[in-house]
């Protein structure tokens, strides 16, 4: 505190504290500005500086010293050196597992502070329980959230597979692990003093996020990577909590909050409880569809690129129905072509986006505006579903779920009751299919049985292209 | 800082987020998600106050990598939810032209933290 007068001025708890309150600030006006695309883009950079100002703010602290600027430095050095490579080069059709890394760093970071302040405390948690609580919470939510995140990314990367891998009496052994972490926590909060127990809440819930994440099938990801969004707000704020910062809990708690909506958002979208996603996929828990074509049974009609252009040349409106497939087949490019096409002929083009197509809320929107596609031709489902019915031809690439008549239809389908994208109320229907395996929830799709609909077999963007090249050249 | 005063805050966080995050509509939930996924990167400060006291190899350690983890975060949050937005494009108004009209280029910077403005692949 002899510091020269401006020096001290600047690191006086109060200035620290107004920054954050600066900070904070940005954070809020630059996500109300995400809520439209025209002004995103500055809201983004506005959150952005935000973060500056609390992260020099930080470092104006007085207790820091040579010594800790250096630590301090390497850390920030190797994260930038390691961020921006990985933001800049990732893919967009990678993009659910690059925020599921970031977000799991995220949540390790809070896990390891945690763990560094019950040692600095002495073990002692027990004194100050104001601290002591949202410590043993930041350590069992972070360290889930880094697990969790972990296994997603690896899901997604394709690095473990992205079908629902059954644990058997996977609920009681999570509930079990659950129980030994906060346990654990309960002894460290009434008086142990145990570096052994802490670790053991850290490991507990380590071995909780792996195992809550590994049974999740790919499709229910948007779901997953949003709750543990959630989680690693959650967790960031009770760190904040422990460590009296406001910039911390404010923002901790913000992203918790927005997290929980999508969470919720997502579980709606699929018409199924939060709860019934994190126990596990349709392909764990719904009985797999025996002689289902016994009843859908009807015969599928392929169909080729050149029949498909021909369809497409005397439509007036044509609906694009995208969904993973189209990721997976990176063909959004070419279905902006194909588009252009259209248009160059008048004929009128709109996509048809569920919510949940693809691996995170938004998917599908962020591949199409990677292809250029103006994002106001991209119509949210209660949107564009009153226009299939004057809609000339719908063509879905690489979506199934989200299509399936069998949602509003047949009530003893697993599906039943999802809001789904009403795509065999158009005129024809194109479906462009790798094969006819069924979907991620294994449910026949009686669409594509439908008397309307064909089937052109292949891999989308090849497909997608030769529809245009046809489509050229008549 | 009292407790009683610091859950204020918390509910009143949760609120705004809330409101703030509802209006977010469907096209923009990716970025929205990995814009606040870069917020809760704030961890990051964290790792800097608590480095201020600790003591001993292993917790210094510990709070470097902790402040490793929150750079990525923030830095490749930021960074990635830039190279998103920056794609969405409003449809042109003159049909003839298809591209890079409608939204005038990014222009500011990426904040300091953040390196030379992402182009899209």
């Amino acid at each position: 505190m002899s510091a020269p007068l401006a020096t001290s001025f600047l690191q006086d708890p109060d200035f620290i504290n107004a920054c954050y309150i600066v900070a904070f600030s940005l954070f809020i006006i630059g996500l109300s500005k995400l809520t439209s695309p025209t002004t995103a883009v500055q809201g983004n950079k506005i959150a952005a500086f935000g973060m500056l100002i609390a992260v020099v703010a930080t470092l104006l602290n007085p207790a820091l010293d040579g010594s800790e600027f250096l630590l301090i430095a390497i850390g920030l050095i190797v994260g930038t050196a390691v961020g921006i490579p990985a933001a800049v080069n990732v893919k967009m059709t990678a993009m659910p597992q690059m925020v599921a890394l970031f977000n799991g760093v995220g949540g390790g970071a809070v896990a390891l502070i945690a763990w560094s302040e019950f040692r600095q405390l002495g073990g002692d948690l027990s004194a100050d329980l104001a601290t002591g609580i949202p410590l043993v919470f930041a350590a069992i939510v972070g360290s889930i959230s880094f697990w969790g995140s972990n296994i997603a990314f690896g899901k997604l990367q394709g690095l473990i597979s992205g079908s629902p891998v059954k644990i058997p009496a996977g609920l009681f052994v999570n509930i079990g692990l659950l129980a030994v972490a906060v346990g654990a926590g309960i002894a460290i909060l009434t008086g142990s003093t145990s570096e052994g127990l802490f670790i053991l809440i850290l490991l507990a819930a380590a071995v909780l996020g792996n195992l809550a994440v590994l049974p999740i099938g790919g499709a229910d990801m948007p779901v997953v990577i949003s709750t543990l969004n959630a989680f690693t707000g959650l967790s960031a704020a009770a760190a904040g909590i422990a460590l009296d910062n406001t910039a911390l809990i404010v923002a901790g708690m913000i992203v918790g909050a927005s997290g929980t909506i999508l969470t919720d958002q997502m579980a709606k979208a699929m018409n199924r409880s939060i709860g019934s996603v994190l126990m596990g996929g349709f392909g764990g828990t719904a009985p797999a569809v025996e002689g289902g074509d016994s009843e859908t049974g009807g015969t599928v009609r392929s169909t080729s690129a050149a029949d498909v252009a021909i369809l497409m040349a005397y439509a007036r409106q044509v609906v694009v129905v995208p969904g993973y497939g189209m990721a997976v087949a990176q063909a959004q490019h070419a279905v902006r072509e194909l588009a252009k096409e259209l248009e160059r002929r008048n004929i009128e083009v709109k996509y048809a986006i569920h919510p949940v197509a693809g691996r995170m809320p938004g998917h599908m929107n962020v591949l199409l505006a990677e292809a250029d596609v103006p994002y106001d031709q991209l119509k949210e489902m209660d949107d564009i579903n009153p226009e299939f019915g004057r809609t000339d031809v719908a063509i879905v690439i690489g979506a199934n779920d989200v299509t399936n008549p069998d949602a509003r239809l047949k009530s003893d389908s697993p599906i039943y009751g999802m809001p789904i994208l009403n795509v065999d109320e158009s005129k024809q229907v194109i479906v462009l299919k790798r094969s006819m395996a069924s979907g991620f929830a294994g449910i026949e799709n009686p669409l594509f049985f439908n008397e309307k609909t064909q089937m052109l077999f292949g891999d989308a963007k090849s497909s997608v292209s030769e529809i245009t090249s046809e489509l050229g050249s008549l | 800082m009292d407790l009683l005063t610091e859950i204020a805050i918390l509910l009143l966080a949760a609120f705004v987020g809330f409101q703030v995050i509802s209006k977010v509509p469907n096209t923009l939930h990716t970025p929205l998600m990995s814009g606040t996924n870069a917020i809760h990167g704030i961890v990051l400060l964290g790792g800097l106050i608590a480095i201020a006291h600790a003591d001993g190899a292993l917790e210094k350690l510990i709070l470097v990598i902790a402040i490793t983890f929150g750079t990525i975060n923030v830095v490749g949050g930021f960074l990635v939810t830039d190279r998103m937005l920056s794609m969405f494009k409003k449809k042109p108004e003159p049909p003839k032209a298809d591209v890079e009209e409608a939204k005038p280029p990014a222009e500011a910077k990426p904040p300091a933290d953040a390196a030379p403005p992402a182009e899209p692949a």
